[in-house]
């Protein structure tokens, strides 16, 4: 089929993924309360309060134009352009700011977390994995193992606070927040101060990025792990006794070599699938993990958001993630046909 | 000083559940330039035989007892990273299934690369492509397709490409696993073909192994017959022809179908293979066999019949060395 | 979205499909004196056995705290925020509570949720998965795409937004997570009816003009329940640490009742001053509820499904 023919046809069928996911939204934050403007002020508001802040929302018209309004908020270009975001609704909390607005600003943070969580955990869980599988039976595997099963069993939140004691506490390494303390952020040029600040030749901003980053983005990266770990193995394990594996050895190839370029590069396939859709689940750790370390990504956002009832951020938040998952998922899908050449068949 | 010598080797598989003496008491030799054939049924020992050869042999497997001489060094004693170099480069394997033994996220070419520069650390890429292309040509696949991918060739276009693996660097023995058994018989023929004018080419040794006698009658020199793990009989080609005397390697003839009879009862060997776990005291083919006697019940020895031919049976007419 | 299936050599997947098919028999007669077998059973049953006993430790000590705890949970009964001591040997929050007596009851509403989401999930998502793959056609497609697409979103976010929605509470709470994880029970499902219905024996059954439920219920469904026993446990797992999770966010219940979810949360606020107690305990108590049913969901896959026999 070729890469390119492959892509396109992707991209297509996701329009339908993303049409149905922001119609779940829409039911669950618009349908399923009943009347969210009313649950704004938890059943106990001024009815004339209610009235108005709904038709400040647009919440007063039919829900099939309630839903062809979101909809079109969501693609209006013009919108886009004027203020650099899409059109996600107004907030309950303060309905002269844009949730668009709020959402992309507090994006970035949560998409730095996510990428160096995803590199601790898979960069941990597949060593370990490989180590645990050239090991098969004997001790450092039945260690390793454990390692796995008990890190997952770990809620995130309580290895973050027991992080933050240890670190935060005895050594005086608290969460303050922010991004990067002490000096000023980087210019934006990908919202990523790690790359932006290197970019710049901002060393100084680099290291508190970093240093910023470092506590969450390792307590998310560990209990991560354990998922890259198990598979990494169950699949070395399977294709180690494969014959290509031994026809390798037999032609003198070096041990490493075997394990790696044989080996893992065909173990490697489906845990990269794996990466994809684990993304989802690295996402609902990032919630807690920002609310752990008072982190300002989109998961604290929503968090916050919750306690003051404001739920058109909410919903704004939760397309948000939608929108994110579906686009990683996307770009797993296109990196596994590149690197497997069967899939594009 | 033969290419070749194999001094009563044992190898055994130390499962969960037991032992399991896949290769026992096995001795031979071969020279350059000779064709050995293995046959024997599934589980016989003959692959384990083969791997053992390059100490590829899958754990839990372990060479329990004996040697295995390449041009005089015993290899089993051999440290890994010698071992190593040996692989490929003085001895090579050709595996069963071209379906599974290439990388199936390498280029084909890329194979040939890997493996030059492994063992001639100082080769220079464009050397090792141009050295890949005139193999191929030699194996009859366009050189253009150097750059495809193992899933892109047909089944016998791959398992040249595997001889043309197993050749590459000129190795002084070369052993065939079942090189046939995937590919359909006139494919089957024009391997066969391939590795005879290969032999004839570059002189090395051949070991050729196959559960299929005719394959093994036809184009080797020697031949060994293995069952349950021993060798039964050892004989040159022309020999076992005239004189097969094991009642196990007379069934099996018997058992060829000769195509220009019209008709023909097939006859099979009544029984089935030895349970590895528990093998039967005494002689391993004794259940089966429809001369067994009392002596049969012990283990019968190696013995020489003369014109090189050994046979491992009482019906020699030798009695029995207590086991 | 269905992505297409790699194509690497062998099969890729955790865990596999057991390989025979049983014939229709009671599976209890079959369950009971496997349960009583299990310690034999080499590394994986100790696994099992392990975490059952954790789980049942928890469950006991849940059970019968309300008449063993030293001091009422909720009443302020001792010095405030003061590290394990004697009389206190795990120490006291910063209201002065006894952290031994809130331990020792913290289970129960996490018990509570997770038990009744599993249960909603294991009522929704078994017979929809049988049914939908049974019948095929557009039906299935449809349910599966809109499954697979909540299978795709980000769980804790999913809880999240049904959980502001709908409230606390222990109900609303195991709601939100039973969506969440229906998704698994009902792929487990399905997959599994997809590779049993083209099976000659149901084939069979059918031509001999068993009904459609029948065929269901007693020939289709014995093959499927070791796979959802598997689901079951790890499912357990993770709705506990979903309700912990949506606890420490503020989405729990009501401050009345001793939780180890709140303890964590409050917890949080006493960490600059070094309290750790007040997190520690609790959390280790979630840790080890969750890795009792991590154990015996492992155990059970390696007995049902035995891996790679050396």
């Amino acid at each position: 089929m070729g890469l390119r023919s492959y892509v396109i046809t992707r991209i297509i069928l996701t329009i339908p993924t993303l049409l149905l996911l922001l119609t779940a939204v829409f039911l669950v934050m618009r349908v399923l309360p009943g009347d969210p403007a009313a649950l704004h002020f938890e059943k106990k508001g001024d009815p004339a309060d209610v009235e108005r802040l709904r038709q400040i929302l647009g919440m007063d018209k039919p829900l099939w134009q309630q839903y062809i309004n979101y909809i079109g908020g969501l693609v209006d270009i013009g919108y886009l352009r004027q203020h650099g975001y899409p059109n996600l609704g107004k907030s309950m909390y303060q309905t002269s700011e844009e949730v668009g607005g709020q959402v992309f600003s507090a994006f970035p943070a949560t998409l730095e977390l996510a990428i160096y969580a995803t590199i601790i955990a898979s960069v941990l869980g597949i060593m370990l994995g490989v180590a645990s599988s050239k090991s098969y039976g004997k001790t450092p595997d039945h260690l390793i193992r454990n390692f796995g099963t008990i890190t997952y069993a770990i809620p995130v939140f309580f290895l973050g606070l027991i992080f933050q004691l240890i670190f935060g506490v005895y050594l005086g390494w608290l969460p303050t927040g922010q991004r990067i303390s002490n000096v000023a952020p980087p210019t934006t040029i990908t919202g990523l101060y790690t790359i932006d600040s290197i970019l710049q030749g901002n060393i100084i901003a680099f290291v508190e990025s970093v240093r910023a980053l470092l506590l969450p983005s390792l307590t998310l990266g560990i209990v991560l792990s354990g998922v890259f770990l198990r598979l990494t193995r169950a699949n070395m394990l399977e294709t180690l006794r494969l014959e290509f594996v031994t026809a390798a050895r037999a032609r003198g190839l070096q041990e490493s070599t075997v394990t790696y370029g044989y080996a893992l590069r065909n173990a490697f396939l489906p845990v990269l699938t794996m990466m994809g859709l684990q993304f989802a689940m690295l996402l609902g750790g990032a919630v807690l993990t920002e609310t752990t370390f008072s982190w300002p990504g989109l998961g604290k956002y929503m968090v916050d958001r919750i306690n003051f009832r404001d739920y058109t951020a909410i919903q704004g938040a939760v397309v948000m993630f939608g929108l994110f998952v579906t686009l990683v998922s996307l770009t797993v899908d296109v990196l596994c046909a590149y690197l497997d050449p069967r899939i594009r068949l | 000083m033969p290419l070749l010598k194999i001094d009563s080797l044992d190898v055994e598989y130390r499962t969960n559940r037991g032992r399991i003496r896949a290769v026992e008491d096995v001795s031979f030799s071969l020279e350059k330039g000779e064709v050995l054939g293995l046959a024997g049924e599934s589980g016989s020992g003959k692959s384990t035989l083969g791997l053992s050869i390059i100490r590829l042999v899958p754990s839990p497997g372990v060479i329990v007892r004996g040697s295995i001489e390449i041009d005089g060094t015993d290899i089993v004693k051999l440290p890994e990273d010698k071992m190593r170099l040996l692989r490929g480069g003085k001895v090579a394997y050709i595996f069963q299934d071209p379906m599974t033994s290439l990388n199936p996220v390498k280029k084909v070419g890329a194979h040939f690369v890997e493996m030059m520069q492994t063992h001639e650390p100082d080769l220079e890429k464009k050397v090792a492509i141009e050295r890949t292309e005139k193999i191929l040509k030699d194996l009859r696949i366009p050189s253009e397709r150097i750059d495809d991918y193992p899933h892109q060739f047909s089944g016998g276009m791959r398992q040249r490409i595997m001889i043309g693996l197993a050749i590459a660097l000129n190795p002084d023995l070369v052993i065939a696993d079942e090189p046939t058994t995937a590919l359909d018989v006139i494919v089957q023929a024009k391997i066969l073909d391939l590795l005879a004018s290969l032999r004839d080419r570059y002189g090395m040794g051949l070991i050729l192994i196959s559960h299929d006698l005719s394959i093994i009658l036809e184009r080797c020199d020697k031949i060994i017959v293995m069952y349950g793990g021993s060798m039964v009989e050892y004989a040159p080609n022309a020999e076992l022809h005239k004189n097969p005397i094991h009642p196990y390697t007379q069934a099996l003839l018997q058992s060829i179908p000769n195509i220009e009879l019209s008709e023909q009862k097939l006859s099979a060997i009544p029984g089935s293979p030895p349970n590895m776990l528990n093998p039967p005291k005494g002689c391993s083919f004794g259940p089966r066999c429809p001369y067994a006697k009392e002596q049969c019940r012990m283990k019968p020895s190696l013995i020489d019949v003369g014109n090189d031919h050994f046979v491992r049976c009482f019906a020699t007419g030798e009695s029995a060395e207590v086991e | 979205m269905r992505k297409k299936t790699t194509k690497t050599p062998g099969s890729f997947s955790a865990p596999k499909t057991s390989g025979s098919t049983k014939t229709p028999r009671s599976f209890l007669a079959r369950i009971i004196p496997g349960l009583t077998s299990l310690t034999r059973r080499g590394p994986s049953g100790w696994m099992v056995t392990l975490g059952i006993a954790i789980v049942l430790g928890l469950v006991v000590m849940t059970a019968v705290s309300p008449f063993v705890v030293p001091h009422d949970p909720i009443l302020y009964h001792g010095p405030l925020r003061s590290p394990p001591s004697l009389e206190f040997p795990m120490g006291t929050t910063d209201l002065g509570q006894d952290m031994l007596s809130r331990v020792m009851m913290g289970g129960l509403i996490m018990l509570q949720v997770a038990a009744l989401s599993v249960f909603i999930c294991f009522l929704i998502g078994v017979p929809l998965g049988l049914f939908s793959s049974y019948v095929g056609g557009n039906f299935d497609k449809t349910v599966s795409l809109v499954i697979d697409a909540v299978y795709a979103f980000p769980g804790l976010v999913l809880a999240i937004a049904i959980a502001a929605v709908l409230g606390s509470g222990v109900i609303n709470m195991a709601i939100s997570i039973a969506v969440v994880y229906i998704p698994s029970y009902y792929r487990i499902v399905r997959s599994q009816v997809l590779s049993i219905k083209e099976l000659t024996y149901v084939e069979a059954a059918r031509s001999i003009g068993a009904k459609w439920h029948t065929v269901l219920y007693r020939y289709i469904f014995p093959n499927v329940v070791p796979s959802i026993v598997t689901v079951l446990t790890v499912n357990f797992a993770d709705a506990v640490l979903t309700a912990a999770g949506l606890t420490f966010i503020g989405l729990g219940v009501s401050v009345d009742v001793p939780d180890w979810g709140y303890d964590l949360t409050n917890g949080r606020k006493l960490l600059t001053s070094g309290a750790w107690w007040v997190i520690t305990f609790p959390g280790i108590m979630i840790i080890l509820l969750a890795l009792g049913f991590t154990f015996i969901g492992e155990g059970l896959s390696e007995l049902l499904n035995p891996k790679l026999e050396r």
